[in-house]
């Protein structure tokens, strides 16, 4: 054992030495070695150098390599303090960088390389604007969306109280909630709550005074809400609506209703029955609120005692009839985080629970409060679960925003790192005539800010410009905010950090160069050199073919949903609703005389208008009904003449008819309802509602097709028509197709002002009000396609200084070429493959990211169109063929030039 | 008088560099302070001292005397100056007088 230990040590030392004299390049670590060099001050290296190195070679003769080398990088690391980093001062004095005459030199440089390069600049310049002016944009639009309803003072205490159900194993959100509500959480939970507040729902109604008539939307509410809101009081005060026949008016209305009379203390009717007079009146809400079309609020009291069924709700404590808002304050003790609404909505969650009888459980009601903070961004509820809402939107465009801006960015580094390598003789003689490096520095950097300079200037021209076309397509009314300290406080940052990133390639590396070299012409760029461009143009490009994809598929689904089937015939149709008591009880007279006149084919009244459903009700039972069903269905009570209006498609059966006196207790279903009810010939079955002692009887007589009148994405629900007269409170005529609206029109208008003198003659074609469900889809379009376009610009902008670029580094090779025979043809492809291959890498790239992002919107519908492989052919397609009009230009230009001319230059 | 200002290890340096006389560099200063006073330091803390001593003007340094095992780089070669071998004489003048005032019991007693 200790023989065989004593040879391997022996052995070893043998290697060793060995070592030492066969390779003398035995070395101490290379690491540490190159380390030193790195950090060790000039002026002391060679010293230090030499004696490590002795050090050494002595080390290793007296304990081997292994532990000299490990002294060696110890100290080494020794050497780290700062008598070896300090560098030994420049004997010459320092160069003042920032003397004025060298300033003005360098922006006039600046200038005179932009003026050289007309191209580039546009190019640099137009590129950096637009992707400013559409970074800026969006995020004044983000601004504008996070600051909504920060109007109201109380904005964090704010909320409405909803409640979750459960219908048939789905639970399903909802903001009407039962009138015993408001009391139940005043006696019980009267300490978390500083204010509650009844409402109904906001809607048009008639305001008159005198003999002026006007309709404004409005709405009833308690006494306290005009305090919840902290509107600003013109006239009056908080507590206007105690008084039960009182009104608070918005200052435009009180403008159009009273001129410039002080409205304060007049008399005036609203809805054309009840007189009110004017306690208050207060600023307009801004554009930015959930509440901005308040434009008069009219005491809760009132609305109860006005309407009978809203009297008998009261009156019997009705827990299940869900039909009206409640909003509430919460109180002021606690700092208000979103936890504390949390907490609060888990205390409150069973109030009504707790309350509403045995059969009414089942639908698990839960109580809760949505912040107002949540209203306008994050009202999405799935399964009781919030989802999110608009605010995905704003984040999408936020990263959007940002990718155009990136985009330009791109361009900006890429031009001046392209165009740099040309400067590199520059630096040379700049540097061989005394410059120093610090110098240059300042030089680039000054042309890259004159350029990011410009290019903010022309971006606030831009947005000048753009702002209205962009409220418009945004449905916003934003304003520029010349004012605001923080706006100019980003641009400033914006500005440095551009020109910063813009500049720092061509700064630091270009002024680098030592000029011995590039001034002998034996500098060239490394091969690598393109490659960082490469990327950037990959990623411009892969952004630019989402966004084309994203846009293409966003109009597919409006269109897929435009062309969806009705179920009835939109053409000539128009509505008015029935806002006063005058309308009532003239349905004949109107019908006949309308038609008398030809103005109308025909006509006819329901309870709710074509575009939505307003009522719902449960507790209907059949022959053959599963027990555990929840039977709810969408109920809407038409006269005889509504199927011929509208034009209903009848799949079985009849439409109602006067000829069957029977018909009053008749009832029409759509196909969602056979579907949902699972009976087979539904015609003549009875179907029962209510409960067994007051139950009231119905027969279906006829089976219409679906018909569109809620959410266009969403299926159509299970709908009853019920036949009736009293509870109607729209109007639907068809116009007389043979003449023209106008004309048809203004018969109905002279018709009404003669048979209902005392309201407003307001109508809407069904066409446009329909068309308003697609607003938010059509403005994602159009902002998505806006966008798409704007990246494709700006991308294309960069392409084509690129492949100008190329185009002239490549010109003697062309030259070459040609004088060998090259065809035109050969010499396009050449130039333009380089540029293509990049665009197909960016579309490889861009088609899962743009599938995997627009599947999980498209999941959002309910009926939505699919993703089909020709739409990413489509993208590529075109992407490619923007990609080779605009490297063309450039690649034909070359291969069209004489060589003789081109290898005659230099 | 004017007092000298010099750390302990600057001492021990400047000392060693006198002794060697003329043949003082990182290496050689190194080695005899291991050799002489058994402590072992760092390249760079006997490289720091020597060039603080020069600051100070302790030292005068000029290089030369390349050597093979060196591969070749010049080494820095430290002499005492004039106003090194005053302080190094003000130093041990003090400490002699300061012996001297000792009482004699004193040393009895710790051992001495």
């Amino acid at each position: 054992m200790v023989g065989a230990g004593f040879t391997s040590a022996h052995f070893h030392q043998g290697t060793c030495l060995l070592g030492i004299i066969m390779k003398p390049h035995l070395k101490p670590p290379r690491w540490a070695e190159r380390l030193l060099t790195f950090f060790c001050a000039p002026h002391l290296l060679e010293e230090v150098q030499g004696d490590l190195h002795e050090r050494f070679e002595r080390q290793v003769l007296l304990f081997g390599v292994k532990i000299a080398r490990r002294q060696y990088a110890w100290n080494v690391l020794s050497f780290i303090r700062p008598f070896a980093l300090k560098r030994k001062p420049n004997p010459y004095p320092t160069t003042f960088l920032y003397s004025p005459t060298m300033l003005r030199n360098y922006l006039k440089i600046a200038l005179r390389n932009l003026a050289k390069n007309t191209v580039y600049s546009f190019i640099n310049i137009g590129g950096l604007a637009v992707g400013m002016a559409v970074a800026m944009l969006i995020g004044l639009w983000i601004y504008d969306e996070l600051s909504y309803d920060k109007y109201h003072q109380n904005y964090d205490r704010l909320a409405q109280v909803m409640q979750h159900q459960t219908f048939n194993g789905h639970k399903g959100t909802e903001s009407s909630i039962p009138m015993p509500l408001v009391n139940e959480l005043r006696t019980k939970y009267g300490s978390d709550f500083k204010h509650l507040a009844m409402a109904t729902w906001q809607g048009a109604r008639i305001l008159s005074y005198e003999e002026k008539k006007i309709t404004r939307s409005g709405n009833y509410m308690d006494v306290d809400m005009p305090r919840m809101l902290s509107l600003k009081m013109l006239k009056g005060n908080y507590d206007g609506l105690k008084e039960l026949n009182s009104v608070i008016l918005s200052a435009s209305t009180a403008k159009s209703l009273f001129g410039a009379t002080d409205p304060m203390g007049k008399i005036m009717k609203l809805e054309n029955k009840m007189d009110v007079k004017v306690t208050g009146v207060y600023e307009d809400l801004p554009f930015n609120t959930s509440f901005r079309d308040l434009k008069f609020i009219a005491p809760w009291k009132l609305y109860v005692s006005s309407q009978k069924w809203v009297q008998r709700a009261f009156d019997e404590n009705q827990w299940g009839n869900n039909s009206f808002q409640l909003f509430a304050q919460i109180a002021d003790n606690a700092v208000v985080r979103q936890s504390d609404m949390t907490k609060l909505s888990a205390k409150i969650k069973n109030v009504k629970w707790d309350k509403v009888d045995a059969e009414e459980k089942k639908f698990k009601a839960e109580i809760f409060l949505h912040p107002m903070s949540d209203w306008h961004l994050r009202s999405n509820w799935e399964e009781g679960v919030k989802t999110g809402g608009f605010i995905q939107y704003v984040w999408l465009f936020a990263i959007v925003g940002g990718f155009v801006l990136l985009l330009a960015c791109i361009n900006f580094m890429n031009l001046s790192t392209a165009r740099s390598e040309k400067r590199a003789k520059e630096v040379g003689i700049r540097k061989a005539v005394g410059s120093i490096r610090a110098q240059l520095i300042n030089q680039f950097f000054s042309e890259s800010y004159l350029v990011v300079a410009f290019a903010y200037v022309g971006a606030i021209l831009f947005i000048l410009v753009l702002l209205p076309w962009f409220n418009e397509v945004s449905g916003k009314k934003m304003v520029f905010p010349w004012a605001e300290p923080t706006f100019w406080l980003i641009s400033l940052g914006f500005i440095f950090i551009t020109g910063l990133l813009a500049g720092s390639y061509p700064a630091l590396y270009l002024s680098s160069f030592q000029p011995i070299r590039v001034l002998k012409g034996t500098f060239k760029a490394g091969r690598f050199a393109a490659v960082p461009r490469k990327v950037l143009v990959v990623i411009q490009f892969t952004v630019s073919v989402t966004l084309i994809t994203g846009t293409i598929i966003v109009y597919r689904q409006i269109q897929h949903t435009k062309n969806r089937p009705m179920g009835y015939d939109t053409n000539g149709l128009i509505t008015m609703e029935m806002m006063s008591p005058e309308f009532y009880g003239k349905y004949d007279v109107l019908r006949t005389e309308l038609k008398n006149k030809g103005a109308i084919v025909e006509m006819a009244e329901s309870s709710s208008p074509l575009t939505g459903v307003h009522s719902n009700n449960g507790g209907f039972s059949w022959p053959g009904k599963d027990p555990s069903l929840h039977a709810d269905f969408a109920t809407i009570w038409v006269t005889h003449d509504f199927g011929k209006t509208v034009g209903w498609q009848f799949k079985e059966g009849r439409d109602f008819s006067r000829q069957f006196s029977t018909d009053t207790t008749a009832i029409v279903i759509n196909e969602a309802a056979v579907k949902f009810m699972g009976i087979k010939d539904p015609v003549g079955k009875v179907v029962q509602w209510g409960d067994d002692k007051d139950a009231e009887y119905f027969t279906i007589v006829g089976v219409i097709k679906d018909m569109l009148m809620e959410s266009p994405y969403e299926p159509v629900k299970q709908t009853i028509y019920f036949m009736g007269y009293e509870n109607v409170n729209w109007m639907t005529l068809k116009l007389n197709p043979n003449k023209s609206a106008s004309e048809s029109i203004a018969k109905i208008e002279a018709t009404y002002k003669k048979i209902i003198p005392s309201a407003p003659f307001s109508y809407k074609f069904v066409n446009d009000e329909f068309g308003k469900k697609f607003v938010s889809e059509e403005r994602i379009g159009k902002l998505a396609g806006g966008f798409a376009i704007l990246a494709i610009l700006i991308s294309c902008l960069g392409l084509f200084g690129l492949a100008s670029f190329t185009a002239e580094q490549r010109t003697k090779e062309i030259g070459v070429r040609k004088v060998l025979g090259a065809s035109v043809f050969h010499l396009w492809g050449l130039l333009s493959k380089d540029f293509v291959v990049l665009v197909i890498i960016s579309c490889f790239i861009a088609t899962p990211i743009a599938y995997y992002y627009l599947n999980d919107w498209l999941q959002d519908y309910k009926y939505h169109t699919n993703i089909s492989w020709w739409v990413f052919a489509l993208a590529g397609v075109g992407a490619l063929a923007i990609t080779l009009l605009t490297v063309s230009y450039q690649s034909i230009k070359a291969a069209l030039m004489n060589p003789v001319k081109s290898l005659k230059t230099e | 008088m004017r007092r000298t200002y010099l750390g302990e290890f600057e001492e021990v340096v400047l000392l060693m560099v006198a002794i060697l006389d003329g043949e003082a560099y990182g290496v050689t200063v190194s080695q005899a302070l291991e050799e002489h006073t058994g402590r072992v330091v760092t390249f760079g803390t006997v490289h720091n001292t020597l060039i603080r001593l020069e600051e100070k003007g302790f030292v005068s340094s000029q290089l030369g005397g390349a050597t093979n095992e060196r591969g070749g780089r010049r080494k820095r070669i430290f002499q005492v100056t004039a106003l090194g071998s005053r302080a190094l004489q003000e130093i041990q003048q003090l400490r002699h007088e300061l012996w001297q005032m000792m009482p004699p019991t004193k040393l009895r007693l710790t051992g001495l």
